[in-house]
């Protein structure tokens, strides 16, 4: 058991300075030859947008994950788009006359989704509001008298000695 | 006959445990302890039967038994032995009865192992057990039999290609462990709020319990998130699929109910909240049975589809449910709370997580459900995807990751954040130099990914704060010290391992994001396309057919500095019998890190299509959770929480062989 917490231990420390050397490795996004080839800028920018856009056909899969055709269809259109000047809220504006709400993978921030967006902050306040009542009851019951737990551990150390 | 057989046995294991609803709780109102006892029988016997019908459905599929439509419908007789056998879960009927041999198990682990509880909390625990049973055999027996016959033919139509893997031996029988393992923590919340009371036998019981249940749900899930990655064949690893959520619901609240019974445990403060979450934990295991089994939610996991089965499922989801949250309502008000402690102490602490770790589950379980229920009122269809979770899930989250090196530090009661604070400074100070170090090696502008491996980097080691401190490194010499570290409770060695590998996942969490390359090309034969240091060279592209499916894989061969260091056969399958193609990826590991690569389209003359990916520490996000079962295990081994120990307190097998030897 030991051996393995130890063995924890040194590969976290291990880890530490390896951590640079991952990073060296550079963004490199290239098109399929069939796709349309943007500069690196766009391409990185349509690669934000294509992971927010849904392939309409598919399980629950971005156009930047799917190959499928549609998925495809719809890079091409981004970059169509993109290429007219077009910025990230007018390409989404138009798959949505297009195809629908459906196409976001991030809802909008609307009256019709308000309840999707905001019940987490809700329970956050709200629940916070209760713990911290029912946390600040009684402040000043906490005065018995409990050793520190380094000290706690001292006198089971030392008690163990004594039994031996 | 051995199909008929197992159809027989479910009817007595049904019946077994309708006896079983009523005789011991009828036994704890009248005081009748021989009544209260039968539970411990019944349970044992609902167990046999429900072994027996499952042996007898796994012998079908062991033997291609085409006149079982179960069998016919999700089989073939050309499959390897082993996906014969683990096709008896890859299906609907057939998982559920998995579903129902481990409810039966956990219910006979309560007969086997509580002798020592109270006989009344015991015998209203196993009725509420085989409530469970009664209504889940019941569902299987009218809506879902696996043993329903037709006239024999001759060849099945095989097993769904994505599930014919080693996976599917693993991900399920862990998940439901973990699902089902926590029906034992809602048996216990019900019969609590029954009796109207909650001991320390009840705490000391949960808790274990509680740890089982996380330990196999973590492995389940981490499990399942492998098998997607290496076999959905683009290289995501957590899709924030509706179906993959259904069983994240049940590991957050599970994790929250873990430190919850903590605070129960040794302050007998959070009782209330403690059977509310037992409650919740459960409830969210039946509502991802519900949402996977019902096809609410269409996905790989939904293995077929029926209005009736749906409904069923939602009729037991909410007697269950909602029979439990009335009795709560009800009920609640008679278990005193007990324990004060001030707003910044381990329980202030242990608050702060149910806090964050609830408005988390809330998130994903909100976003899981919009647009189902948006779509039924307004007919209108919305998407909720992975950028609405990594935005609010994330947000959520941040606060409790940065709280957890502090919170095993903070005293009972009232704890000294300040002098916390000093202890933590190697943390914070490897933290900083971790955030330093990537920030020069990153782009200008990408703050995110330095501050999220910062964060990660301040978890694993601040997560050992406490096994240092504890030691007393700072204040005797190193050999006394690394005796007094061997000699810690396992318990904190578990929270500490526990809390290192949530820091391990979140480094390659992060790292993946933030650096994953991923390059699509098109390769003649010897054609060569580099990726970050590697080379690789398309050799050449070859066609096989297997005993079910044909395949088509190119040959790639990797190099590193001039010298080959892999060859990579990405292929994609298409089974005959289902008309379905799959990718195969063909993935190498450079210590901790992958190159993952997919095959596309290919065109006549031998070119190839290839997405290639570089996951620069992906191994960390599931070599964290091994972690974290690790920890689930080593606490699980701690002599003061292993199920059935007695309350006196022995010595030690360590103490003994140290006096042995002194002697």
């Amino acid at each position: 058991m030991l051996k393995r917490i130890a063995t924890c231990c040194l590969f976290v420390l291990l880890l530490l300075p390896t951590a640079p050397a991952f990073v060296a490795a550079t963004a490199t996004a290239t098109a399929a030859a069939a796709e349309t080839r943007l500069s690196p800028q766009m391409e990185a920018r349509a690669k934000v947008l294509f992971l927010q856009l849904r392939c309409v056909v598919c399980q629950n899969q971005s156009i930047g994950d799917s190959d499928a055709d549609v998925a495809r269809d719809l890079r091409e259109i981004v970059r169509e788009q993109m290429l007219a000047g077009k910025s990230d809220d007018d390409i989404r504006n138009f798959l949505v006359a297009r195809y629908g709400e459906f196409i976001l993978l991030k809802p909008v921030f609307a009256w019709h989704t308000a309840v999707l967006w905001l019940t987490p902050v809700l329970l956050l306040l709200v629940g916070g509001v209760l713990a911290w009542r029912v946390t600040s009851r009684s402040p000043k019951s906490t005065s018995s008298a409990m050793l520190s737990r380094e000290d706690e551990d001292e006198l089971q150390e030392i008690l163990r000695q004594h039994r031996n | 006959m051995i199909v008929e057989l197992g159809h027989l046995a479910l009817v007595l294991a049904f019946a077994l445990a309708v006896v079983q609803s009523i005789v011991p709780i009828w036994g704890t109102f009248s005081g009748d302890r021989r009544l209260m006892a039968t539970a411990d029988t019944s349970s044992l016997g609902i167990l046999f039967f429900v072994t027996v019908s499952f042996g007898a459905l796994m012998w079908s599929y062991a033997v291609s038994d085409f006149s079982v439509v179960n069998v016919w419908q999700n089989s073939h007789s050309q499959m390897p032995f082993l996906f014969k056998l683990t096709g008896t879960w890859g299906n609907h009927e057939g998982s559920m009865l998995l579903w129902v041999f481990i409810l039966a198990l956990f219910a006979a682990a309560v007969s086997l192992f509580g002798s020592a509880l109270p006989p009344s909390l015991r015998a209203n625990v196993q009725a509420v057990q085989a409530w469970l049973l009664a209504t889940f055999l019941l569902f299987i027996l009218l809506t879902s039999n696996p043993f329903a016959r037709q006239p024999a033919a001759l060849e099945g139509q095989d097993l769904n290609p994505i599930l014919q893997d080693i996976g599917l031996a693993i991900h399920p029988p862990m998940l439901y462990l973990g699902y089902v393992g926590f029906s034992i923590t809602f048996a216990f919340a019900i019969a609590a709020l029954i009796d109207g009371k909650i001991d320390s036998a009840w705490a000391r019981w949960v808790r274990p319990w509680t740890f089982i249940a996380w330990t196999f749900l973590t492995a389940g899930i981490s499990m399942g998130s492998y098998w997607a990655y290496y076999e959905l064949g683009w290289g995501g690893w957590w899709f924030w699929d509706p179906v993959e959520n259904a069983s994240f619901l049940p590991w957050l609240s599970g994790t929250a109910l873990l430190h919850s019974a903590l605070v129960m445990e040794k302050r007998d403060a959070l009782k209330i909240w403690t059977v509310l979450l037992a409650i919740l934990t459960f409830s969210l295991s039946l509502l991802g049975t519900f949402l996977v089994r019902s096809g609410v939610l269409t996905s790989v996991h939904t293995f077929a589809s029926d209005p009736t089965r749906g409904l069923f499922i939602l009729a037991i989801l909410s007697g269950f449910v909602g029979g439990a949250l009335f009795l709560f309502v009800l009920r609640s008000s008679r278990l005193e709370a007990g324990g004060l402690f001030a707003p910044v102490s381990r329980e202030g602490a242990l608050v702060f997580n149910n806090l964050i770790l609830s408005a988390s589950a809330a998130t994903v379980l909100i976003g899981t459900l919009y647009p189902v229920v948006y779509e039924a009122f307004t007919d209108a269809k919305i998407s909720v995807g992975a950028p609405f979770y990594n935005l609010t899930f994330g947000l959520v989250m941040i606060p409790l990751l940065i709280a957890v090196p502090f919170g095993p530090l903070l005293a009972w009661k009232r704890g000294d954040l300040l002098g916390i604070s000093q202890r933590l400074m190697f943390a914070l100070l490897a933290a900083i130099l971790a955030v330093i170090l990537t920030g020069a090696f990153t782009e200008k502008g990408q703050w995110l990914a330095p501050l999220g491996i910062g964060l990660a980097v301040w978890l694993m080691v601040g997560s050992f704060a406490e096994v240092f401190q504890r030691s007393g490194f700072r204040k005797t010499t190193f050999a006394i010290a690394t005796r007094r570290m061997a000699g810690l409770p396992r318990s904190v060695w578990a929270t500490a391992l526990a809390h290192c590998g949530i820091g391990v996942t979140l480094l390659g969490i992060v790292s993946v994001t933030a650096f994953e390359t991923e390059t699509i090309t098109v390769l003649k034969p010897s054609e060569s396309v580099v990726v970050g240091e590697f080379t690789l060279r398309h050799e050449g592209y070859a066609s096989r057919t297997a005993d079910n499916y044909s395949e088509r894989s190119a040959r790639i061969s990797i190099f590193k500095n001039g010298e080959i260091v892999a060859v990579g056969t990405p292929s994609k399958r298409f089974f005959p019998a289902r008309q379905m193609p799959t990718s195969e990826a063909s993935i190498h590991t450079f210590g901790f890190s992958q190159l993952y690569l997919a095959l596309g389209d290919v065109e006549g003359d031998g070119d190839v299509t290839l997405r290639i990916w570089w996951k620069p520490l992906i191994l960390l996000i599931w070599l964290g959770t091994v972690i974290m079962v690790i920890a689930g295990a080593v606490s699980l081994s701690d002599r003061r929480l292993r199920i059935g120990a007695p309350a006196r307190r022995k010595k030690t097998r360590k103490q003994k062989s140290e006096s042995a030897s002194h002697a």
